[in-house]
Parts: structure tokens; C-alpha cells; sequence
């Protein structure tokens, strides 16, 4: 091999042998961080799609209505806890230690994200409100789509 | 009347883009030189006629015109009258205004500035920009109409501006981003143009060159206020989360990064032609990608406005028609273009080659971290997000090696390097670099941790090395004082480019290991410590502003028992839209910030109080600001301006022509 081939031959394959490093490690970082949404009733019964219910100790993310009354909170500190409905009678119960956001209220659509605690509750290490009138995410929609007491804060 | 003149000079610009286009390719075709230089002319019709309409829709703004619907639901007479024209861009319709009214100013800019540029060439680029603008004022008109009337019965007042963009960010924010992004469609139109006449060269880098670094200007100052408008405005005291519209204008910027060395080489070396042409052609699509992905409202994100699906599939549309255009011409015309120049495996050649292919590398995890959720949902597997976590470490482990090639890359010579002769100033620069970041952790940091000294390392590794290299420089031929003085603009943008970067590094580093975050309840007369800092809950008063009313709490902040600063953290609520906005109370300093915002109120009477030290984050943009500030320095180089330059390149452009 004259050694301009050989030179090409090294760059190519060093490129080659980065290049598939650089998947790897992306797929593997990947694999720890992905978030599957579920609604309360998928957390309950599976996901719709699949009908994999998540694992205790899983990360996710869970959306649906804050029920009314539902919001317990602890005199000597920030910790707080709630129920999460949706529009196919699941219900679970969120757990949270920390500021809740501006839009927070009881009968609204809220995202959690946090790791399952057992089959029905989380630790949440962030709440979501929506963050105008008009912004709520397709998800939590679609999973409180129907019911009656969602309201806007008037 | 007004909002019908507005209308009317829109689609007048349309149509003279059109011409902008058609005419001049006409001109190129049949060299008829009157159709040639028309381009010219059409470019500055098209922008005052775009003037015209984006003026009037600011004024409509400023009277209050409530009769136009676009106005009625962003605005409030209550409003002051500088957020009331900074609404202009607070929704979709008027920020795609100002986007086509960007895009005219750059070409009028291209159309006045390159008196250099050969008429033809002009005329090209010219006509590429025109075919963009086309496509944008189209989708306006026939989607997002800014001048639709709500005619015969208009509200008496208007539903307000959304409270989080009443605030000095968005004022500048907004058009200092979309100048970027704009911006890339020179560039883009510049290799087009190229393409089609089938002739890149040395010349072609060198007047691609400014205008590709004024718009990564731009954008750099776009993202760092962005960043900063998150930070002191959405309450978390966050200044980066991985959004994906935040994803949206970082991708183009890397790719933008990845250009402006690509075009040093190409322009310094003449390699890397056809590797350059296709970033150019990048950085603008994914400036048109990021549009889709924030005006469809396919992404859910703060940015996201009302989404309508006929918008979305027109960007769609207009998107793969650019892309797929541009790409299909570059893979024609790609393998005409020559590399001249040879260069060994050691020399600074590759090193920018390794410099493009991390920042690419950053730019494939962006963009797989946005566009994986979309395809996840869209192929039925259900909804996913895309954790922080997974962005953070991948920008952990890019850094390193990019850090430490970029201090070595501009030691390295062109062509060849001796790797012997750099054993020595890599071990000085090693020894200086752990030297200085042990000294600095040792005085600003409460504890080591690994990350935090990798990345102060890898900042002080640029930084001593761009000083290492400066002295070099400057010694070579002369003495220290003299040869400084010696050193042209573009090497003090590149150094000064550099350092930006490392202080960012060591902003981001110091910012994310030492942080100190508490969620606390707080009654009033309480107080809580850390960090030898006493926050004191002094008192909370009720608040009435213009358009808004809330409550106002008061601390006094001690710092070894000396009371340093007495901050006042809000929480208002927007009257039109009854919307709750929490305004942090901030004490900024160079070294560090204290952070206070107030969360609700608890039903024993008590606060919920969100209190942060961070340690600094201004660092975090100012370094993009010097790295903005080094690319001023470099367009201001004279070699892009100078007569005699003129002459000698219209000369060898002649002899090009006739040969």
C-alpha cells in the first residue's frame, strides 16, 4: 500500500471506529433518560399502546386532572401530596416537596415527572402547570378530555 | 385604513420578490445586463414596501388599533407603550412578520455592502434570498395574516400580551435570534449561488465569510439573552433546560459554529470547499427546521404558540422543498468542486476538521434528543420525553476532547507540524493550566468534586493556552510590545473567541457543582442561613403596578452578620388575563448571585420561598458575549473592506471570465 492510501485507510477507519463510539455511548445515555408519559389509568392497567405497566422504581412522567379536595399538605414544611384522575377512572397519588407552580390548582391538568413509588403514587421531583390559557400538553388533554369540573382559573 | 396599507405593501413585497427572483436568473440566462443589475433594484423595493408594512403594523400597535385582530388579542391599552410594540413579535403572525422584514434587511444589506461581489454573482445570491423571502411572505399572507380585521365588532380594549413576555428580554430577545437565523439564509444564498454558477474558490469563502459571522453574532446574543430572560423570568432560576425550542436555535448555531472554521479554511487554505458549502446549506435549513418545529406547534414547549395545522404543513412543505432543493443541487454540482491544497495528518487543517466533526457530533444529540420524542409519538409508541439528564451528560463528555484540541489546534501550524515541537509548550500549558484552576477552586469553591475540576481545567487549558499562543505570536519576529501590536483582527477574534468560550466553561462548571438551592417555608420575621448568608423575611406588602397588582416580599440579606442587600421578590398577577407571574428578586454580583422568588402562599400564612445562591452564572453569558464581540472584531477586519482588494479580485474575476 502506498502510504497516501495508508494514510486514507487510518483517517477512514479512525472515523469509522468514533463515529460508532459516539452511537453507542448517545444510545446508551439515551436508553437511561427516556421518560415514558403515562395517564393514571396506564399507570394502573398498562400503556394503551402496549399494556406495559411501569415498574416500581421506574422514571416517567404522569399527566392528568388534580382532584378536587384531594390536596394534603404538611404543616412543618413544603412536602405535598395529590390526586392525579383522569377521564377512565384511574387515579393515583402524586408525592412532592417543593414550590408548586403559579398555575397549580385543584380541578386542573398537571404533568409530573418523578419515579413510580408503588403501583399507585409517585415521587415527583417537578410539577408542571400549563402556562397560559391556552397551553396544555395533548397528552394531559386527551386524558381529562370530557370531564366536568376542568375548569380555567376564573 | 391603516391595517389595508399594511396588507397591501406586504403583498406588494411578495410579488417584487418574486420579480427579485425571476428577473435577474432571466438577465443571467440571456445576459441581458439590464435584468442583471435589476436584482439591486428590487431588493431595495422589496424592503421598503416590507418597511412600510412592518412600521404600520407597530403603529397600529402604538394607536391601539383593537379593529385589527391580531392586535386585540396581544395587546392592552394598559400596556406601556414599549412592550406595546415589542408585541408586535409576541405571537406567531407578527414575528413572522419581522422574520420576512430580517430577511429584506439582510438582503438590502448583501445588495448595498458587496460592492465587491461580481454582478452576477450578486445577482444569484440575490435571487436565492428573493426565492426565500417568496416562500416566507406566502406563507403571511395566505396563513398568518397580521392585518386580519375583526371588522364590524371590534372589542373596546384588547386580551393583553402574555405577562411573561411584558419584560425587557422579549423586547430584544426575539429579533436578536431571528437576525441570526435570518442571517444564515446569506450564507445559504451565497452557496446556492455558488453551486449553481458551478465555481467555488477562495473568493467565494472570503465574501461568505463576514456575513456568516454576523449572523453567528447574532445569534450568540440571541441564545445568551434567551438564556438569560429564562434565568431571571420564569422563576426557577434555571438558564438552560433542554426545550425544545431552545434545541431549536442551539442546532443551527452549532452548525453555524461549525461554518464560521470551515469557511477559515476554506478561505486561508482553500480545502475543505464542498464540506463548507454543505454546512452553509445546514446552518439555514436547521434555522427553517427550528421554525417548523416552534410555528407548527408539533412541540409542546413554552414557545409553542396556538398551533394551526395548515401552518405547520406549509413550513413542512417549504422546508423539504428548500432542503431537498438545496441538497439535490449539492449533490449535482458538490463533485465539480476541487480541494486544491494537501496537508499532513498533524497540522491545524485537521484539527478544524476536528472541531467540526465534534460540533457536528453535539449537533446529531441535539437533534436526536428533540426529533426522538416526535418520531416516538408519531410511530405509535406512545409519549416520551427526553430528560436533561441524557443532554447534560453527552455536553459532558463533547467538551473534553473539544476543549482540549481547541487549546492545541491554534499552536499547530498549517500544512505540517512537527508533533516534537510542541512537547514542550503542551507541558508548560499543562503546568500553568493545573496550576491556575487549583489556585482558583481553591479560593472559590467550598469543596472539589472531579467535575468541577475537569472543567475548570478545561477552561484555564483554553485560556493559557490562547495567552501561551498570543506571546508566541507576537515574539516571533519582534519584541513582546511591538509584535503584539502587529497581531491582525481576525487572530484577536479568534483569541478573544476562545477565551468567551472558557468563560463559559468555567461559568457552567462552577454554576452547576456549587449551586446552592432551598425550597423553604418562610413566615414573615423568620429567617433562614447558608453559605454564611442570612436571609431575613422582613415584611410583604401589597403591590399595584400599571396592568398588574400582587404582593411584594421584602428581605434583608446578611453576609457575615453585615447586611449587604435588601431584595424584594414579587408576585403579580396580570389583571386582563388573571395570570400569576413570579418576579425573582436578584442580587447580581460578577462572582455570584443571589436568587430569591416567591412561591404561594400556604394556607397557616407562611411563604413558600425559593432561595438560591449561584455561584458564577453570569459567567455563562458573558462568554458568549466576548465570543459575540470577537466575531464584531473579525467582520471589522480590513481585508473585507479595502479598495485595492476591490481592484486586484475584479481583475482576476475578468481574466477568470475570459480564460
Amino acid at each position: 500500500m502506498n502510504p497516501r492510501r495508508k494514510k486514507r485507510l487510518l483517517i477512514t477507519s479512525s472515523l469509522i471506529f468514533g463515529l460508532s463510539l459516539a452511537m453507542g455511548l448517545t444510545l446508551f445515555a439515551l436508553q437511561q433518560n427516556i421518560d415514558l408519559f403515562y395517564t393514571p389509568n396506564e399507570i394502573l392497567v398498562g400503556k394503551n399502546e402496549t399494556g406495559v405497566k411501569p415498574e416500581v422504581g421506574q422514571r416517567l412522567r404522569v399527566g392528568g386532572m388534580v382532584l378536587t379536595g384531594s390536596v394534603k399538605r404538611d404543616p412543618d414544611s413544603l412536602k405535598v401530596s395529590f390526586d392525579l384522575v383522569d377521564n377512565k377512572a384511574g387515579q393515583v397519588t402524586v408525592y412532592f416537596d417543593g414550590i408548586l407552580p403559579d398555575l397549580f390548582r385543584e380541578g386542573q391538568g398537571i404533568v409530573a415527572q418523578g419515579t413510580l413509588k408503588n403501583k399507585n403514587s409517585i415521587d415527583a421531583f417537578e410539577v408542571l402547570a400549563k402556562h397560559d390559557e391556552e397551553y396544555m400538553p395533548p397528552e394531559v388533554a386527551d386524558a381529562v378530555k370530557g370531564m366536568s369540573n376542568l375548569q380555567t382559573e376564573q | 385604513m391603516l391595517p389595508e396599507i399594511g396588507q397591501f405593501s406586504l403583498i406588494l413585497a411578495c410579488i417584487l420578490s418574486l420579480l427579485q427572483t425571476v428577473y435577474p436568473l432571466y438577465g443571467i440566462r440571456t445576459g441581458h445586463q439590464g435584468a442583471i443589475h435589476s436584482a439591486k433594484v428590487f431588493t431595495i423595493l422589496q424592503f421598503i414596501a416590507v418597511a412600510i408594512s412592518f412600521v404600520t403594523l407597530a403603529y397600529l400597535f402604538f394607536i391601539n388599533d383593537f379593529s385589527v385582530s391580531y392586535i386585540a388579542t396581544n395587546s392592552n391599552s394598559a400596556l406601556p407603550w414599549y412592550y406595546r410594540l415589542s408585541a408586535v413579535w409576541g405571537a406567531h403572525e407578527g414575528s413572522l412578520l419581522l422574520w420576512v422584514f430580517l430577511l429584506a434587511t439582510w438582503s438590502i444589506a448583501v445588495a448595498l455592502m458587496s460592492k465587491n461581489l461580481p454582478v452576477e454573482s450578486m445577482a444569484r445570491v440575490l435571487a436565492v434570498l428573493g426565492l426565500l423571502a417568496f416562500g416566507f411572505y406566502l406563507f403571511v399572507i395566505f396563513t398568518s395574516n397580521p392585518f386580519e380585521r375583526t371588522l364590524p365588532y371590534f372589542p373596546i380594549d384588547g386580551r393583553d400580551l402574555n405577562p411573561l413576555l411584558q419584560d425587557f428580554g422579549l423586547v430584544i430577545h426575539p429579533p436578536m435570534l431571528y437576525m441570526g437565523y435570518v442571517g444564515f439564509s446569506v450564507a445559504f444564498a451565497f452557496a446556492i449561488a455558488a453551486l449553481l454558477e458551478g465555481r467555488l474558490d477562495s473568493a467565494w469563502a472570503k465574501w461568505s465569510r463576514p456575513w456568516t459571522m454576523a449572523a453567528w453574532m447574532f445569534l450568540t446574543v440571541g441564545i445568551a439573552l434567551g438564556s438569560w430572560w429564562a434565568y431571571y423570568e420564569l422563576g426557577w432560576g434555571g438558564w438552560w433546560f433542554w426545550d425544545p425550542v431552545e434545541n431549536a436555535s442551539f442546532m443551527p448555531w452549532l452548525a453555524g459554529t461549525a461554518l464560521i472554521h470551515s469557511l477559515a479554511v476554506s478561505e486561508k487554505r482553500g480545502v475543505f470547499k464542498s464540506w463548507t458549502v454543505l454546512l452553509a446549506l445546514s446552518a439555514f435549513s436547521l434555522s427553517l427546521l427550528g421554525t417548523f418545529l416552534v410555528r407548527s406547534g408539533v412541540l409542546v414547549s413554552v414557545h409553542a404558540f396556538a398551533s394551526d395545522p395548515t401552518r405547520g404543513l406549509f413550513i413542512l412543505g417549504f422546508l423539504i422543498l428548500v432542503i431537498g432543493g438545496a441538497l439535490l443541487l449539492y449533490a449535482v454540482q458538490a463533485s465539480k468542486v476541487k480541494s486544491r491544497g494537501r496537508f499532513e495528518l498533524a497540522s491545524r487543517e485537521s484539527l478544524l476538521l476536528l472541531n467540526n466533526i465534534f460540533l457536528i457530533a453535539a449537533l446529531i444529540v441535539v437533534l436526536l434528543g428533540t426529533l426522538l420524542p416526535l418520531v416516538h409519538k408519531e410511530i405509535g409508541l406512545g409519549s416520551i420525553s427526553i430528560g436533561e439528564p441524557f443532554f447534560n451528560r453527552m455536553f459532558t463528555i463533547l467538551i473534553v476532547p473539544f476543549a482540549l484540541f481547541l487549546g492545541v489546534g491554534s499552536l499547530f501550524r498549517w500544512k505540517r507540524q512537527h508533533l516534537n515541537e510542541l512537547v514542550k509548550p503542551l507541558s508548560l500549558i499543562l503546568l500553568f493550566s493545573l496550576l491556575s484552576s487549583f489556585i482558583f477552586l481553591f479560593i472559590f469553591a467550598p469543596a472539589l468534586t472531579w467535575l468541577a475540576i475537569l472543567g475548570v481545567f478545561l477552561g484555564f487549558w483554553i485560556i493559557v493556552s490562547v495567552l501561551y499562543e498570543i506571546c508566541l505570536r507576537s515574539t516571533h519576529r519582534h519584541s513582546f510590545m511591538t509584535g503584539i501590536t502587529k497581531l491582525g483582527n481576525s487572530h484577536w477574534a479568534m483569541s478573544l473567541g476562545h477565551l468567551g468560550l472558557a468563560v463559559m466553561v468555567i461559568g457552567i462548571t462552577m454554576t452547576q457543582n456549587y449551586s446552592i438551592e432551598k425550597d423553604v417555608k418562610l413566615a414573615v420575621g423568620e429567617h433562614i442561613t447558608f453559605e454564611h448568608y442570612d436571609f431575613h423575611f422582613d415584611q410583604i406588602n401589597a403591590l399595584n403596578g400599571q396592568n398588574y397588582v400582587g404582593t411584594v416580599g421584602t428581605f434583608s440579606v446578611l453576609h457575615d452578620q453585615q447586611k449587604i442587600a435588601v431584595m424584594r421578590a414579587e408576585k403579580r398577577i396580570y389583571t386582563v388575563q388573571r395570570m400569576p407571574m413570579t418576579e425573582a428578586a436578584i442580587d447580581a454580583g460578577f462572582i455570584r448571585d443571589l436568587y430569591i422568588a416567591m412561591g404561594e402562599q400556604l394556607p397557616d400564612g407562611a411563604w413558600a420561598v425559593r432561595i438560591y445562591y449561584k455561584p458564577f452564572i453570569r459567567w455563562i453569558w458573558l462568554g458568549p458575549l466576548i465570543m459575540a464581540f470577537a466575531g464584531l472584531i473579525m467582520i471589522c477586519d480590513k481585508r473585507y473592506r479595502t479598495k485595492k482588494q476591490r481592484l486586484t479580485d475584479s481583475t482576476t474575476e475578468m481574466g477568470g471570465h475570459n480564460a
